[in-house]
């Protein structure tokens, strides 16, 4: 009796909806997480190894995808979004597969936190209708004046996908900045991108609309600073410098004042950067980081 | 019946409209294309023109300015030939404490009281204004208005001082307002007309922007505010609207059109933030009582308490104020 | 006849009584700097020497930290709400008793028109000041999240434009929320915030929970290098934000940025065309210009552009420029001779890439410093005046066809702090408000602002909202967050 051998996948960069390689040619191995029982990590995949000029290419696309997404109804893109967890429940295997090898869970384990990536991205798509009427509303000014603050998304963001939890913190991360109509280019965890390529995969298949998520694998420390410096991002998140590879958030931030980026600097007291714990369920913090208050004011009169 | 002036009013109008046939569409067309006006910014304007202080030389000029721009009136169901004479009397002397107080530009009575003035002026340079075409509602028949207008010319008024139907504007019966006013300017021959908007009837400033226009199309002399009878009289928004619009007329047309003001209008300081409005708005050139008039009653006796108190440096009293209608102080 | 003159109606001065020179207000008390070194404050209008102030050295605000740590940690974060806001409406009150002193000593260390500090910053002061006290025991209600707190101690840097005013902004949430203060008023306008300094005596505030230090960019860089701040609030240039973006880079510090701008003010031509004209005038002539939010780019459709700026000119011709103590003066003077300069520069620039000059001709004073309030027509974008803020009286024309070439000439800045759109038509101003990328688009207004209504920039005019709710959310941190 034989065994079927199977059909692996190859782990690519999700750059304007489109699935290239790195246009650098390179690659890197990505290995499973030890888990105690091997001596040697096992090899999972060789994952793209995106390039500054990848991050480029990812900037331009989510610059072009963002007043689309961000003109689309909120009702719109809440139903986008719910239909990612829906995709994302369909690929349920994937995700516990590469999230188990990714961070060396158990199968339960794996399981409880795909389910709560996927809960996760429910609870955020839900917000897409209702965060502007608790964020902004009627000013009472003192004057024959209608003068009303709303929410808007602050535009392009980078964001450093968390090091450690793959996929609950990607979707952690994530889905707070686009729902709000931000489009996003996503540094994967280094060590552990697989399943955000996953989830790219997913948005792929949803009705996301290319460009709208832009995910890059590779060094994080190689990427990191071009897009910290680079011009046309609004903003930045820097949760996944925590125990980043040579990553210096500060350094970061330093470059990211050049244009007066938004910086939502990672959790951890002083210069030390902890990831946080994505298990609570959050508040709105990390969604109105990306939010830009716009206040219009017109006369009453008759 | 059509007359030579209605034709030439017509006329014009079709010019200025760029129309073969003056309908009221036309018009509606034209009086809606006007840019609008935004109320509060507007109001705010109004409001920042009352902070301007006037100090001691300008002030006393502007106090006799003011005096000499007054169209002293009485308009009662209870006026009798003596309380005309007494109010033309005290339009000779204003104030018979200081014989160079200059005097109001005209007295403004019903038309039947025209005859009293103007025996009690004789001669003097102050004119005769009468109110006519039915005032204050203007509900009566074209002809009755016209007679009205006559009747009042031939008894020698220098100004008539016409209602329009503000039924008939509001509504955007514009041709029958434009055809009201050529009318009776021509009824009035050499008098000068005032066209009284009852802006607090007109509600809007897009409505009272619109109405000076249909006004100084129709070949009023002068727009005016209000009959005095309606509450809000005459307010600095709306004058400031109607400045705007004297204004642009004459960009447009070169042809000067007075502004006339009138209820409300009570103390100095209200009349000089008028002044001062004029100055801002439509410019010196109407800074004259042949283009610029007060419709008041006890304003008067404000400007002359102002007046006494410049001269002798006290501050003066009502009994130092002569007054023959004591009690409209 | 005569032509109408305004005969000079200048406000008394005697209302203020400015000492010859001040010190540090440090923990309750006026204390020398330990530097010895003083400056001097000049009435712009004159030249006059005002005042000398003392210049904070680093010791002087460590000192001005610490004095407001202690505040912090034993007197202001343990105070309930309520009581937190006594005080502040004791302060609005004061500051309303006092406001035509204040009002004078504002204009006179500023150039600002008395019109202008009277009917608008100082009310606008104590408005702020009453709106907070409010606030100080209803946080929890305020949708900032769970348990908000107090940050600590902020330090806090404003500029010469509303010195008072920006103190209010700074001072009033800081406050409300539990924080204390240490806050450096401009160089060249220190003195409405030294006799802020004393209303605080006044109303008893515990000490070190307000300190004012005053100086120059060494100071403020003491201020925002200090360990012990927690967070810092600055308006200013956009250069200097970015300075403070990077010296905090790396740390904990939190900051709210309010930076320079080059609003558009958009009149299409079915504008109220009076009313769009007046606020084309307060847009770019209130305050000298001296307005991070101005509107100094008019954007008008080409099709009545001649028109509006016809009007525009007559109307200039009635702006009254002169000594900002006469209540007939509509536009002061600048408020320095280095922006005076900066000024001159960029019209300068404006001339030689060939944009055509226009200004009334109005006389100026013999002394103090002036400029005459100025449009520049045929403005490209790509002029220096088309990008660069001038913070002057100086308004740049340009014309645009259909609304999304307004919204794109609009939008075409790294700056995006305001915008104007003058139109009658609703459906139109909603969207242009939703396509400018401004933290205030005013719709047939200009200039308006409330201590309820959240003011703040996009892009490179900063981050952060001060005002109205929103504007709590920058002195406190919540729990629970991810």
């Amino acid at each position: 009796m034989s065994t079927r051998v199977d059909v692996r996948k190859t782990y690519k960069l999700y750059i304007g909806g489109a699935f290239p390689r790195s246009e650098s040619g390179r690659s890197y191995e990505v290995l499973a997480a030890p888990t105690g029982r091997r001596s040697t990590p096992r090899f999972l995949a060789n994952a793209a190894q995106g390039s500054r000029k990848d991050a480029r290419d990812a900037v331009v696309a989510a610059r072009k995808a963002q007043p689309g997404w961000a003109s689309a109804t909120a009702y719109n893109r809440g139903q986008v979004l719910y239909r990612v967890a829906e995709v994302m429940e369909g690929r349920r295997a994937q995700l516990v597969s590469d999230v188990r090898d990714s961070e060396g869970l158990t199968a339960a384990r794996a399981e409880a936190v795909v389910s709560a990536a996927i809960d996760r991205w429910v609870w955020y798509a839900g917000w897409s209708d209702k965060y502007a009427q608790v964020l902004g509303g009627l000013n009472p000014v003192a004057g024959p004046y209608f003068d009303i603050s709303a929410p808007e998304p602050t535009g392009v963001v980078a964001v450093l996908a968390p090091q450690a939890s793959s996929l609950l913190g990607l979707v952690s991360v994530l889905a707070p900045v686009i729902v709000s109509g931000n489009t996003c280019v996503v540094l994967a965890s280094q060590a552990r991108p697989l399943p955000a390529v996953d989830l790219a995969e997913c948005l792929a298949t949803s009705d996301v609309p290319g460009g709208v998520v832009n995910v890059v694998t590779g060094r994080t420390a190689e990427v990191a600073p071009w897009l910290a410096s680079h011009r046309d991002v609004n903003a930045i998140d820097l949760t996944g410098a925590a125990d980043a590879d040579g990553v210096d958030w500060g350094g970061l931030e330093l470059a990211a004042a050049e244009n007066l980026k938004r910086v939502l600097r990672p959790g951890g007291t002083g210069a030390t950067a902890v990831e946080p714990d994505f298990g609570p369920t959050p508040d709105l913090s990390r969604l109105s980081a990306f939010l830009e208050t716009k206040t219009v004011w017109h006369p009453k009169g008759r | 019946m059509s007359t030579a002036t209605d034709v030439d009013a017509t006329a014009r109008a079709r010019d200025l409209l760029g129309v073969s046939r003056l309908t009221n569409q036309a018009l509606t067309g034209w009086l809606h294309g006007l840019p609008g006006v935004d109320q509060v910014g507007c109001e705010a304007r109004a409001a920042g023109l009352s902070t301007r202080s006037i100090k001691t030389s300008s002030k006393a000029w502007a106090i006799d300015l003011a005096i000499s721009m007054i169209d002293l009136t009485t308009l009662e169901g209870a006026d009798t030939p003596g309380k005309v004479r007494g109010l033309a009397t005290r339009a000779l002397v204003p104030d018979p404490s200081d014989r160079t107080t200059p005097s109001p530009a005209a007295v403004c009575v019903y038309g039947d009281m025209v005859p009293v003035a103007r025996d009690t002026l004789g001669d003097a340079d102050v004119k005769v204004a009468a109110v006519a075409t039915a005032f204050p509602s203007g509900r009566a028949s074209r002809a009755v208005k016209l007679a009205d207008v006559r009747d009042a010319v031939e008894n020698g008024a220098d100004e008539i001082d016409m209602v329009i139907d503000r039924g008939a504007f509001l509504a955007g019966d514009y041709l029958a307002v434009f055809r009201e006013v050529a009318e009776t300017k021509e009824a009035c021959g050499r008098a000068r007309l005032k066209v009284i908007m009852e802006t607090g009837e007109l509600s809007t400033y897009d409505n009272v922007r619109r109405a000076s226009w249909l006004s100084m199309l129709g070949g009023g002399d002068f727009i005016k505010t209000s009959t005095g009878k309606i509450s809000p009289a005459a307010t600095l928004p709306v004058t400031l609207t109607m400045l705007e619009a004297v204004r642009d007329w004459r960009d447009l047309t070169g042809e000067q059109v007075g502004v006339k003001p009138a209820g409300g209008i009570r103390t100095s300081k209200d009349a000089i933030r008028y002044l001062v409005t004029v100055h801002e708005v439509a410019g010196e050139d109407w800074l004259d009582n042949h283009w610029f008039r007060f419709g008041a009653s006890s304003l008067l006796n404000d400007l002359v308490l102002q007046r006494q108190k410049m001269t002798t440096g006290a501050y003066s009293g009502a009994d130092y104020v002569a007054d023959d209608a004591p009690s409209g102080y | 006849m005569p032509t109408f003159e305004y005969a000079p109606a200048p406000e008394s001065r005697a209302v203020v009584d400015i000492a010859s020179s001040h010190g540090l207000f440090i923990g309750g008390e006026f204390v020398e700097a330990t530097g010895g070194t003083a400056f001097k404050t000049v009435n712009p209008a004159t030249e006059e020497v005002l005042s000398e102030v003392s210049e904070a050295s680093a010791d002087d605000v460590d000192a001005a930290v610490r004095a407001a740590r202690t505040a912090y940690t034993r007197v202001w974060s343990r105070m309930s709400g309520a009581d937190r806001g006594k005080y502040l409406y004791r302060i609005a009150r004061i500051v309303q008793e006092r406001a035509r002193e204040l009002a004078v000593l504002e204009t006179l260390d500023n150039g600002k028109p008395i019109k202008e500090s009277r009917d608008v910053d100082i009310p606008l002061v104590a408005a702020h000041f009453f709106y907070h006290a409010g606030w100080a025991d209803k946080l929890s209600y305020a949708s900032l999240g769970e348990n908000p707190r107090p940050v600590g101690v902020v330090g806090q840097v404003i500029p010469w434009n509303f010195p008072l005013l920006m103190l209010a902004w700074k001072v009033a949430p800081a406050l409300a929320t539990g924080n204390t203060v240490v806050l450096k008023p401009a160089e060249t306008t220190p003195l409405t915030a030294l006799l802020f300094a004393e209303i605080c005596r006044q109303a008893d505030l515990p000490p070190g929970v307000v300190n004012i230090v005053t100086g120059a960019g060494a100071t403020g860089q003491a201020i925002v290098d200090h360990p012990g701040i927690d967070k810092l609030a600055f308006t200013g240039s956009t250069g200097v934000g970015k300075m403070i973006a990077r010296s905090i880079a790396g740390t904990r510090k939190r900051a709210t940025l309010e930076l320079g701008g080059k609003g558009a003010n958009i009149v299409f031509d079915d504008a109220a065309i009076d009313q769009a004209v007046e606020g084309i005038v307060t847009g770019i002539f209130f305050n000298q210009g001296h307005v991070c939010c101005a509107g100094s780019r008019l954007l008008v459709q080409e099709n009545v552009a001649d028109e509006v700026l016809r009007r525009l000119k007559r109307r200039l011709g009635t702006l009254r420029v002169g000594d900002p103590m006469d209540k007939n003066t509509d536009v002061g003077a600048i408020n320095s001779k280095a922006q005076l300069e900066r000024i001159q520069a960029l019209t300068e620039a404006g001339e030689a890439e060939g944009a055509e000059r226009w200004d009334s001709g109005c006389e100026l004073p013999a002394h103090g410093y002036w400029f005459r309030p100025t449009v520049f027509s045929g403005v490209a974008q790509t002029h220096r005046i088309a990008q660069e803020e001038i913070f002057g009286p100086v308004v740049s024309v340009l014309t645009f066809r259909t609304p999304g070439e307004a919204v794109a000439k609009a939008n075409n800045t790294p700056y995006g702090l305001s915008a104007g759109v003058w139109t009658e038509k609703g459906s139109r101003i909603l969207w242009m408000a939703d396509q400018l990328r401004a933290g205030v688009v005013w719709a047939n207004t200009f200039n308006k602002f409330d201590p309820t209504s959240p003011f703040g920039g996009y892009k490179e005019s900063g981050y952060g909202r001060e005002g109205g709710r929103h504007g709590l959310e920058a002195y406190v941190t919540t729990g629970g967050g991810q």
